[in-house]
């Protein structure tokens, strides 16, 4: 069990309010940081604190298929990402970094940014006194998610640490 | 029970039926890797400590984004991409000659039933000829550059039945915006959208690849076009059975059926800032425009600018509007500057740019600031992707773009 502080975005986050196209291209993600959420919340980036998890509506991570936007919400020490959907390629590349995401439909319109979250992974999440069921993931992304991201588990497989 | 396209293609290439829901591994024929990914694909290839690339005659670098260079750290890309080509024996390099996605069946890459993966989620777009294509992140596709293959969900499919005639003036561009309308912006997650009825058997392949290219903005993992005559000759290879073959059975299982007639489509908008927030053309009737981009992967091919020059023509664009032509590879350059689509364009006072994605991505000429409003022919109108976050983008076809260009205000052609 994790406890976690609530971001609060809204429907259709796409991937250049995530981080848009303007710094993809710095080297590294470090540098990138500071810009996360910028066209929508410029002042998001700084206020998120590791261990702190996002909750969204419909469709998050929707448009590019830039992996530095799930890369850059990992390095701002985000836990997990809760939401209602998410769009295909996000959901690939966050699993693919070692970024728990979890759908849950209701959630989202029954908390305010601000509360905090207990995460039982595969399990429930719990916040203000209830409780909200959550799936568990298909055998081979958990294999991923739990090797640390498609590199570590690629490592494994090559016969490197 | 049938199968549908998708089903069929990933089927082929696995050797056994599929279903919807089923995981598979599947061999990939095409890796696309544009300019802005690349350094990140090295990078993260390297650290899965692969000695070699696995089918290096399979992997398409693509030099898009970032050309004509804008920012200094741009040509970093260049650099790190032609090493890792040269040390790894990879000999697909386009590096000006137009979009990724243009050049992907263009320059005769993918072929009907085909996998394909690109760093770019418009990848998507080689639907158009019947390929399984479709975004991914760059680790992935390190994943593939040192294995060949990778993992897929076979997908349900949602089908798109359009019959009849459009109404002139109607562009594929305006029946996909109303697609999206009407599936939403997410309403195709994960899912195949398969186009089909006689309206899209007349269309061209051009027209269709403005559709094929869009689908992701339905959150479609992929766009598909059965193969035709007209797609065989395109790519240039007989109409045989194998082709034949890739076509989905009547009895093939949709998760949705979505049917038109063509005569009920109008011009229509995109209006700021969702791709799925569509509305009749006539109802943003005289906004004032500041900008008009005709071009990208959606709508940047020869009929588009031939389209757009011939409402121009003998005109001129409003005095107070840039309008910027980007044509989407130097083959359609080349072709429109031989048949006279470019003088056109150029007399009426179009500014013409270089082949590539220019505007589009927020990183070419053309940027625009607070409270401007610009009219685009490409497939995204997301917050600050062409400027500041106070742009109002509207996309479009490029016929309304051309009509709006002349009038200086948002008119239907």
């Amino acid at each position: 069990m994790f406890k976690a502080k609530i971001w609060k975005l809204g429907d259709d986050i796409d991937t250049d309010i995530i981080l848009p196209t303007e710094y993809l291209a710095y080297e590294t993600v470090e540098k990138m940081k500071p810009y996360a959420f910028s066209p929508l919340r410029p002042d998001l980036a700084a206020k998120i604190q590791p261990g702190d998890m996002i909750v969204a509506g419909h469709n998050f991570g929707c448009g590019s298929s830039r992996e530095q936007a799930p890369e850059v919400v990992k390095a701002l020490g985000v836990s997990c990402i809760v939401a209602k959907s998410y769009a295909r390629i996000f959901f690939r590349n966050a699993i693919n970094n070692g970024l728990l995401l979890i759908e849950q439909p209701d959630l989202y319109d029954e908390v305010s940014e601000g509360d905090v979250a207990e995460v039982f992974t595969g399990e429930e999440i719990k916040v203000n006194g209830k409780s909200y069921p959550i799936a568990s993931l298909p055998d081979n992304l958990l294999e991923i998610l739990e090797a640390g991201g498609l590199v570590k588990a690629m490592r494994k497989k090559n016969g490197l640490a | 029970m049938g199968h549908t396209l998708v089903e069929k293609i990933i089927g082929n290439k696995v050797g056994h039926e599929v279903k919807p829901g089923d995981i598979v591994t599947v061999p990939v024929d095409w890796c696309m890797i544009d300019d802005i990914m690349v350094p990140f694909a090295v990078q993260k290839f390297q650290e899965m400590g692969f000695a070699k690339v696995a089918k290096p005659d399979s992997v398409v670098l693509i030099y898009d984004h970032f050309l004509p260079a804008t920012q200094v750290d741009d040509t970093r890309h260049f650099r790190v991409g032609d090493e890792f080509a040269e040390k790894y024996g990879i000999k697909n390099i386009h590096r000006t000659d137009g979009i990724c996605h243009q050049l992907m069946t263009e320059a005769g890459y993918v072929k009907p039933g085909d996998i394909a993966f690109g760093t770019d989620s418009h990848t998507v777009t080689y639907g158009c000829v019947g390929a399984f294509a479709t975004g991914i992140g760059y680790t992935e596709m390190a994943g593939i550059l040192g294995t060949g293959e990778l993992w897929v969900r076979v997908p349900e499919s949602i089908k798109v039945e359009i019959n009849g005639k459009l109404p002139k003036n109607v562009m594929s561009k305006d029946v996909i915006l109303r697609i999206i309308g009407d599936l939403t912006a997410s309403g195709a997650t994960y899912q195949s959208i398969e186009f089909t009825g006689s309206t899209i058997d007349e269309m061209s392949i051009a027209s269709r690849m403005t559709m094929s290219n869009m689908a992701v903005e339905a959150g479609a993992k992929c766009g598909l076009f059965t193969p035709d005559e007209k797609t065989c000759e395109y790519c240039n290879i007989p109409f045989d059975d194998s082709v034949k073959a890739l076509n989905a059975d009547e009895d093939a299982v949709y998760s949705k059926v979505l049917k038109y007639d063509a005569k009920d489509f109008v011009p229509v908008l995109a209006c700021p800032s969702l791709v799925d927030n569509i509305h009749p053309v006539a109802e943003a009737k005289g906004t004032k425009v500041d900008q008009v981009f005709l071009g990208s992967c959606t709508n940047g091919r020869l009929e588009d600018l031939q389209t757009a020059a011939a409402i121009l023509k003998g005109k001129h664009v409003a005095p107070f509007v840039k309008m910027i032509v980007t044509p989407a590879s130097r083959k359609i350059y080349r072709q429109a500057l031989s048949d006279g689509t470019l003088q056109t364009l150029s007399d009426a006072g179009c500014i013409i740019t270089t082949p590539g994605c220019g505007l589009c991505c927020g990183r070419g000429g053309g940027i625009l600031s607070d409270d401007e409003v610009v009219v685009a022919t490409n497939n995204r109108n997301f917050l600050g992707r062409m400027g500041t976050s106070k742009v109002k983008i509207y996309l479009a076809s490029p016929a309304t773009a051309a009509a709006t260009a002349i009038a200086g205000t948002i008119t239907e052609a």
